[in-house]
């Protein structure tokens, strides 16, 4: 058994999970400060230098709760629900390749925890999961507010997955592959070779799966499972403390990964899309910080939507996601399996 | 290490399997069911055809389980009122039937010889080996289900339709 590398795999996954949890804990406070700005208020602005303790504040205020669970509730899957929420989404990040291949110490370190053949199929089983947290969360409440949160989302979740994936096959096929690694190497060299443009010709695409992406981890305009105004707090009305808290994070890492599965197939992952003159560390140092940037950005787009458009009705949703967005990725992956057909994009 | 991670997704497959038969609650027997799923999965992985387990996890526990679990939560079955009551036929067929299948499966067991596995051809339960083989290979019985498939959608848009009396 070659231990070193068991090493170098366990080194990674706890460098990975802390920056995700990080950015996580920062992420709670930037949206925040973000929606301050946005709506001309301050945000928390009083722990720390411009409140950036605050996430720790939450943090230890959240240990202090008491831990409420309700009379009638379901007890094993009541408690089961939030870890079932956290498990799946910290998984599906594991494909996402974060920098090019290193080499450190005379040996090859690829930055990725989980290199496989159907990385993609990975993170989207994963993601796919994640679904029986909301329902499991709704029903063993035994609350009305939380059954209606669980059973919208269920809902919501099926008829968007359909987009979500039809607009990531179309992706596949161009790429000819399904190993997120070899999808972004296949977008090497200027931004016009990313998918989205030129190398892919997936703008539309990528439109479709960013929609998608924000009902599956139900943002706003898409957050019904849990509309505050109808549902108090949908799904997760009866959890209270650590357990909500773990709900709470198990949504901004959905939020991460889905970027991070938009960033890999349609951005160019890792790749800078434009030349440097470096070669060695600090190429790959700068192609971490473009994983990065491009990520924050997506982060950013998160928050700005979300006080930019108003939520949708449920029968608002089911219409755009079952007659607009499912015909039209359909639509693309038809003309991009004619496109790669006559080797126009693609291999 | 094959086998220890053998044996904890045999024991998942076997305890999941005996929840989902025998718990009162149709919710708590649908969880089980979806952690057997995820076996199965498992042991595709463990035979190295990675694909074919995802595939499974995807569709069995990500698609179909889901839908169960959300008809399950609409009508609301909270417990099965009382045990199912065995009737006299199933009485007697069912033990017989299951000695049969434990008689099948032993005298097999115990007439063959363990050997390994062959080595596993290069690119083995890849995407596109198992593409390749299903649009060669397996082409006109992959055809006949897709076709199938198609059937029964049209059936269930077809029974949605009619108008009720």
């Amino acid at each position: 058994m070659d231990w070193i590398g068991v090493l170098i795999s366990a080194v990674k996954i706890v460098v990975v999970f802390s920056a995700l949890m990080g950015a996580v804990s920062l992420m709670t406070w930037v949206e925040r400060r973000l929606s301050g700005v946005i709506q001309f208020r301050w945000g928390p602005n009083r722990v720390g230098p411009w409140g950036l303790l605050q996430p720790i504040a939450d943090g230890v205020k959240f240990i202090q709760k008491e831990d409420i669970i309700p009379t009638d509730a379901y007890v094993p899957l009541y408690l089961a629900a939030p870890m079932l929420a956290f498990v799946p989404a910290a998984f599906a990040f594991t494909v996402i390749p974060f920098g090019p291949d290193v080499v450190l110490f005379g040996r090859t370190v690829k930055l990725v925890i989980l290199d496989m053949d159907g990385g993609v199929l990975w993170g989207f089983a994963a993601t796919a999961l994640g679904v029986y947290a909301l329902v499991l969360a709704g029903w063993s409440s035994r609350s009305k507010f939380s059954l209606m949160g669980g059973l919208r989302s269920s809902a919501q979740m099926l008829s968007y997955e359909l987009p979500l994936v039809l607009s990531i096959v179309a992706v596949v096929l161009v790429s000819g592959t399904l190993r997120p690694t070899e999808i972004v190497a296949r977008q090497a060299g200027s931004i016009w070779n990313w998918n989205v443009f030129g190398g892919g010709a997936q703008l539309l695409g990528f439109i479709l799966f960013t929609i998608a992406g924000y009902a599956e981890t139900n943002r706003l305009p898409f957050d019904l499972p849990e509309a505050e105004g109808e549902l108090v707090a949908g799904y997760h009305t009866e959890y209270s403390g650590m357990r909500f808290a773990t709900f709470f994070m198990a949504e901004y890492i959905n939020m991460m990964t889905s970027s991070a599965l938009a960033i890999t197939l349609f951005l160019g992952g890792w790749q800078l899309g434009f030349p440097v003159p470096w070669t060695g560390w600090p190429l790959w140092i700068l192609q971490i910080l473009a994983f990065v940037a491009k990520l924050a950005f997506f982060q950013f787009l998160y928050v700005w939507v979300r006080w930019t458009l108003p939520r949708f009705r449920y029968d608002q949703l089911m219409n755009l996601g079952w007659k607009g967005l499912l015909p039209l990725s359909l639509g693309n992956l038809a003309v991009t399996a004619v496109l790669v057909a006559y080797g126009v994009v693609g291999k | 290490m094959e086998r220890v991670a053998f044996a904890l997704i045999a024991a998942l497959i076997v305890v999941s399997g005996i929840v989902v038969v025998r718990h009162r609650n149709p919710v708590v027997a649908a969880v089980a069911l979806a952690f057997n799923l995820v076996g199965v999965a498992g042991v595709y992985m463990l035979l190295r055809a990675q694909f074919v387990g995802l595939l499974q996890v995807v569709v069995y526990a990500g698609a179909i389980m889901v839908l169960i679990l959300f008809v399950i939560m609409l009508l609301n079955l909270i417990e099965e009122a009382e045990p199912h009551p065995a009737g006299t036929f199933q009485r007697w067929l069912a033990p017989l039937a299951a000695v049969a299948f434990a008689v099948t499966v032993g005298s097999g067991l115990w007439r063959s010889t363990p050997a390994a596995f062959g080595a596993a051809p290069e690119g083995f339960g890849t995407a596109s080996s198992v593409g390749r083989e299903l649009f060669t290979r397996f082409y006109y019985p992959f055809e006949a289900i897709s076709l199938l498939l198609i059937v029964a959608m049209i059936g269930a848009v077809l029974l949605s339709k009619r108008r009720l009396p």
